[in-house]
């Protein structure tokens, strides 16, 4: 484990990583003094604006919004767009700043879930072998059968909107490549001695699964699912571009772009003059996302000897 | 070899119930008023309470889940999708119309990033360790954080935003006009590129290409940062051989050690890789497609989702299935006939 650690810290690559999680981590931790919300549900994006066309960074709140707070007796926290507003006024860098709470829920929900789902019936399959491991794995291929996104898209669709919708379509159809990995290593170390004796001893099937395989094989799944938080947090992003994911105004990443898409190409004679509505909701998600790649990506260097060039 | 062709043939149709069963599933989860409103071209019907009960019952909405389900599949077998809203048209007819456009973008995208990407993951091993291999390697991570949705209007902002070359949509209107008006254009496959050539018509030739480099720059740059990746490394584990290692021993050619001994076997695995790519693909078509406002098949499942236009999604997810399980029998039919040691198992 300390070599381990050695190595993500002495690697470039994953101390970037690291270093963004951490900054993300705080942001996420923060969010409350960084942008302090409005109303009861800090989630919602406030409005700074009632126009329709996105406003430049630095602009104030608009007069008739200020009098719609004052009206409702709430507190103005602050009073400028610092990263402009989105289609709709609404506010972008609230948006970023209580979008990384969103992402870091995304990110971990789904994947705790869905690798859980996945070790389950990856370890069942292996370890019972015969009609029940031919059995889930079929099930496993049916299930792998649609492309990711469509099948998230599909049951988003017919859910309805809101983020854990988003979540349980994303698990529903995200557990085969955490069963096919745990699997493919039980079926292998289930041969070893030491649960040769464990059985022998007559210990349950449960507990030797659970007590001897597990610790034994679970690393590479472990490294899979720290990859995988990017790609979740992505495909939540992208359902929420089509416009199936997050409700309306709700501090999303992805919705934030989905936003800036009218946009983008510019208004005549001021060609990306909206830059702003894609480019911070863009940067947030990439960095996001390339931190636990980074992370990931070494992790999995170091742990596979094969790539090490050390054999 | 035959006996696995067969075996894996016979799995197709245990695969195909389950998709549809599972497509079924989800199907239900909606109540028998949403499931008919798949299937009724006006909406106003879905008003009068006995038009709809009678229809409920038509249509077995409203039967046990078992019956439900042959019912169900025994209109999809007879091409009765139902009725698309977001098209407005019906729906097999709407998948008919936009599939060759989709088609056309997948096919360009496909094909560069074989042959290529494989060129660049061998030489990015060869390499391993020095800048070049460095280089494709942060290439490929940053490739691979960054969402469709984001590098494609990134592309949208800069081709045609700022520079204004590369436009979206599929054609210009002039050379619209010419293909659905002009009779002397003939459609033979439906792709426009092709079918521009055919007719020996290099200026519509043209402004198709122009409006499809854009979507398959979007669509096909994960596939590049993947299949590299994996050509890297598959063909890093066979350089270590040691039959490559007897094979530069006997004081081969170096050139002929990496092409003729270790590529061969190093592509093995790329083949299942290059199926799922094809895969991941099918998903990005949705994003690309609704970015660039291509009018596919993609770009008419999104506004049906926005739309709520419950069949055509259905549709769409199931077609894709289709698809994606018939690719996945062909790779793994063709990773058989290049590995031995598939067949002889």
């Amino acid at each position: 484990m300390n070599r381990i650690l050695r190595k993500l810290f002495s690697n470039i690559a994953s101390l970037i990583g690291i270093i963004l999680l951490a900054t993300f981590v705080l942001i996420a931790v923060l969010a409350p003094f960084i942008a302090p919300p409005f109303s009861e549900d800090p989630y919602t994006i406030p409005r700074m604006s009632w126009e329709v066309k996105p406003q430049p960074p630095g602009s104030p709140m608009s007069e008739d919004i200020r009098q719609v707070y004052e009206f409702m007796g709430k507190e103005i926290k602050y009073e400028k767009a610092l990263c402009g507003t989105a289609e709709g006024g609404y506010d972008i860098f609230y948006g970023l700043i209580w979008g990384t709470r969103t992402a870091f829920k995304i990110g971990i929900i789904t994947v705790f879930f869905s690798m859980l789902v996945g070790l389950l019936i990856g370890s069942i399959s292996a370890y019972f072998g015969g009609w029940i491991d031919e059995i889930l794995m079929r099930i496993t291929d049916i299930f792998l059968s649609f492309p990711f996104l469509v099948a998230a898209m599909v049951l988003t669709t017919i859910l309805g909107r809101g983020l854990d919708k988003v979540m349980i379509a994303l698990i529903v159809f995200g557990w085969m490549g955490y069963a096919r990995v745990i699997r493919g290593s039980i079926l292998s170390a289930k041969e070893e001695t030491y649960v040769i004796a464990a059985k022998a001893l007559g210990v349950k099937d449960g507990k030797i699964i659970w007590k001897h395989l597990l610790p034994n094989t679970i690393f590479p799944v472990l490294i899979q699912a720290s990859m995988n938080i990017g790609s979740m947090v992505i495909t939540a992003a992208a359902l929420s571009f089509l416009g199936v994911g997050a409700p309306v105004g709700y501090a999303d990443w992805g919705q934030m772009v989905s936003f800036a898409r009218n946009w983008i190409i510019g208004s005549p004679g001021n060609a990306g003059g909206y830059w702003y509505t894609v480019f911070y909701p863009g940067v947030f998600i990439v960095l996001f996302v390339l931190a636990w790649n980074l992370v990931g990506d070494t992790l999995r260097d170091i742990l596979d000897p094969r790539l090490r060039g050390e054999l | 070899m035959l006996s696995y062709i067969i075996r894996r043939l016979l799995l197709l149709p245990v695969i195909l119930f389950g998709v549809t069963f599972l497509i079924f599933c989800v199907f239900s989860l909606l109540s028998p008023m949403e499931r008919l409103a798949t299937y009724v071209r006006d909406p106003g019907t879905l008003k009068n309470p006995q038009s709809t009960a009678r229809l409920i019952s038509k249509y077995h909405l409203d039967d046990p889940f078992p019956m439900g389900y042959f019912n169900w599949v025994k209109r999809l077998i007879s091409f009765d999708l139902g009725w698309s809203q977001s098209a407005n048209q019906p729906i097999g007819e709407a998948i008919r119309q936009r599939f060759p456009a989709t088609l056309e973008l997948v096919l360009y995208s496909i094909i560069p990033v074989i042959l290529v990407g494989i060129w660049l993951g061998v030489i990015s091993a060869v390499h391993h360790n020095d800048m070049l291999d460095q280089t494709i390697r942060v290439t490929a991570i940053i490739g691979w954080s960054l969402p469709t949705f984001i590098f494609g209007l990134l592309v949208l902002f800069i081709f045609y935003g700022i520079l204004g070359w590369l436009p979206p949509g599929r054609l210009s209107s002039w050379a619209q006009e010419i293909i659905h008006t002009a009779e002397s254009f003939r459609s033979y496959t439906g792709l426009i590129t092709v079918d521009a050539l055919l007719n020996g018509n290099l200026a519509i030739f043209w402004d198709a290409l122009r409006h499809l480099i854009a979507p398959i720059i979007t669509l096909s740059y994960i596939s590049w940062a993947y299949l590299l990746r994996i050509t890297r490394s598959s063909m890093l584990e066979t350089l270590r051989k040691d039959y490559v290692r007897t094979a530069r021993a006997k004081g081969l050619e170096e050139n002929i050690v990496i092409h003729l001994h270790a590529k061969r076997n190093a592509l093995i695995p790329v083949t299942t890789v290059a199926g799922m790519m094809i895969i991941s693909m099918l998903g990005g078509v949705m994003i690309t497609e609704t970015i660039f406002n291509y009018p596919g098949l993609g770009f008419w499942a999104a506004t049906s989702a926005q739309q709520l236009d419950y069949g055509s999604v259905i549709s769409f997810a199931l077609l894709f299935a289709s698809i994606m399980v018939i690719g996945n029998l062909i790779v793994d039919i063709s990773y058989a006939l290049i590995d031995p040691r598939v067949r002889l198992e």
